[in-house]
């Protein structure tokens, strides 16, 4: 009897999965994972969940003070706070999302050794809760941008959903490449802290992207502009930003670079699932 | 491949010359591995945990897996369960496998009982109806009662066994997995236990236990399988397995 006629007999090899596709399948148990993550997030603290607002307020006073008046980047950026915050929660929720999913298969270690699920199951639960998380700093733009009489264009509400979802795909697929690589080599971990240091800097959050143009060579800009992460702050800048300014300086092929973005993101989520997959049959005698 | 005869249509739990090897790492950094290579010490050694092991449990079947320390079994279960990969050989199963294997892995200390009632029900493969169904059994055989609403950590080690223990009894399955949770709880509540599963054993459900309780297995099941350094010794009835463990007792 082959594998296959076994197969049509109604056996089953224990262990096998279909990779990201059955995070669908297990709906019910990702909502209890994800509603774990939320939870137990803020427990044993008595502020809670006010610690979301708190930590992105302070992270923004910090650098309006620093960037915007000490060092007078605001001359050349009208409404310069909302153009900074924009960015910044789009770099928080990459940040969260991704470091959060690299350490997910560690951090379930118990499960993983002596449970089978399938683990696309730990990534994935872990950009949803990144998500959730996300989304007070959303409100808390959202009505800023609608107390200083922001109308939002259909266009813009597209963009940011549109750079919302280019930073998901990209952190679940770099999150699953790093979490599966993280189990045998904790390497991993430190590594990604270096990639959300340069995330930070190497997209336009705290500055403006005519900066770099002014001074690097035109294929250096078209890299930098091809950068998911450059084009989901922009697609941010565009529906919150743009429509409360009159500038005439926004990046050429906005449109054209962020589903390039998105492109590049999907084929990492491929390679990611990838090398998830080929790593996966070594987690539990690793961990 | 070996051939599987048409007899063995009915089983549940078909292993097929399944070999498992481990390699365990003496070094886990390059300045280790570094100074290993200097001085001619082995970086890792190669364990064989299962050697060629192959049988089937027929549906309905209660088999005990016998060997003292080291001998496979875990490993064989964790292989049938799908946690591990085989290197060669396959598993096949058919039909839904629950595991009695370190109950409670799934839980969280800072969610209450029922919430982790769910959350667990849901590891082990339970829809959400079919946990609503059988929330209040769960609860029942646990002994829990009130507490049920209070955070596990405050539980005693005792009512953290019980419940967890009693998720894992109550999940819809074909195939039962046991090693070795039975060592927990007190007395009377290890009684409930064996008598659940003697319960699960004879409304046909297929098991593969493995405990170093003789007793228990001889009670339990109707064939015993032992194993040593990751090969099968005897296969057959359960009496002869056992003395024939007591001979290996040199």
């Amino acid at each position: 009897m082959s594998t296959a006629q076994a197969e049509a007999a109604g056996f089953v090899v224990p262990g096998r999965s279909r990779g990201i596709i059955d995070v669908f399948r297990f709906r019910y148990l990702l909502r209890l994972l994800v509603r774990k993550g939320i939870l137990t997030r803020y427990h044993g603290s008595v502020l809670g969940w006010t610690w979301s607002y708190v930590k992105p307020a302070a992270q923004f006073l910090v650098f309006y003070f620093v960037f915007g008046i000490f060092l007078d980047l605001n001359r050349g950026i009208p409404a310069f706070p909302i153009y900074l915050f924009s960015g910044i929660i789009v770099i928080n929720l990459f940040t969260e999302a991704f470091s959060n999913a690299t350490k997910s298969i560690v951090d379930n270690a118990p499960l993983v050794k002596k449970i089978y699920l399938p683990r696309e199951l730990f990534p994935a639960a872990a950009v949803i809760v990144a998500f959730v998380h996300f989304l007070p700093q959303l409100a808390i733009l959202t009505v800023v941008c609608v107390f200083v009489g922001w109308i939002p264009t259909l266009v813009g509400i597209a963009g940011i959903l549109t750079g919302a979802l280019i930073i998901i795909v990209l952190a679940t697929g770099l999150g699953l490449l790093f979490g599966a690589v993280n189990v045998s080599f904790r390497d991993a971990q430190n590594f990604v802290e270096l990639i959300l240091l340069f995330a930070t800097w190497t997209s336009p959050v705290l500055y403006s992207w005519t900066m770099v143009r002014d001074v690097v060579e035109p294929w250096v800009l078209e890299l930098y502009m091809l950068n998911p992460i450059t084009s989901a702050v922009e697609l941010f800048h565009e529906g919150f930003w743009a429509p409360l300014v009159d500038v005439s300086d926004r990046p050429p092929m906005l449109w054209l670079n962020a589903m390039l973005g998105l492109g590049l993101s999907l084929v990492l989520l491929f390679v990611g699932q990838l090398v998830f997959r080929r790593l996966e049959g070594r987690f539990a005698q690793d961990l | 491949m070996r051939k599987i005869s048409s007899t063995q249509g009915d089983a549940r739990i078909i292993v097929d010359g399944i070999g498992k090897t481990f390699v365990l790492r003496h070094t886990h950094s390059f300045k280790e591995a570094f100074i290993a290579v200097l001085r001619r010490k082995k970086i890792s050694t190669v364990f064989k945990a299962l050697d060629g092991v192959d049988f089937a449990v027929r549906e309905g079947e209660s088999v005990a897996l016998l060997g003292f320390n080291g001998s496979g079994k875990s490993t064989l279960l964790k292989l049938i369960s799908g946690v591990l990969k085989p290197d060669s050989g396959r598993v096949l199963t058919r039909g839904r496998v629950a595991g009695l294997i370190e109950v409670g892995a799934g839980f969280h200390p800072d969610l209450s009982g029922r919430e982790n009632v769910f959350l667990n029900a849901a590891i082990l493969g339970m829809s959400k109806r079919e946990i609503t169904e059988r929330f209040d059994a769960i609860v029942e055989f646990s002994e829990i009662g009130e507490f049920i609403d209070t955070e596990v950590k405050h539980y005693s080690s005792g009512m953290f066994v019980r419940l967890a223990f009693s998720v894992a009894i109550h999940t819809e399955l074909d195939i039962l997995l046991v090693d070795e949770v039975l060592a927990v709880g007190d007395a009377p509540f290890r009684e409930k236990c064996k008598a659940k599963i003697a319960e699960l054993s004879s409304q046909g459900k297929t098991m593969l236990v493995v405990s170093h309780d003789i007793d228990m297995v001889t009670a339990l099941c109707e064939r015993g399988i032992l194993l040593r350094h990751g090969n099968v010794v005897f296969d057959g009835e359960i009496d002869k397995a056992v003395s024939a463990l007591r001979a290996q007792d040199v």
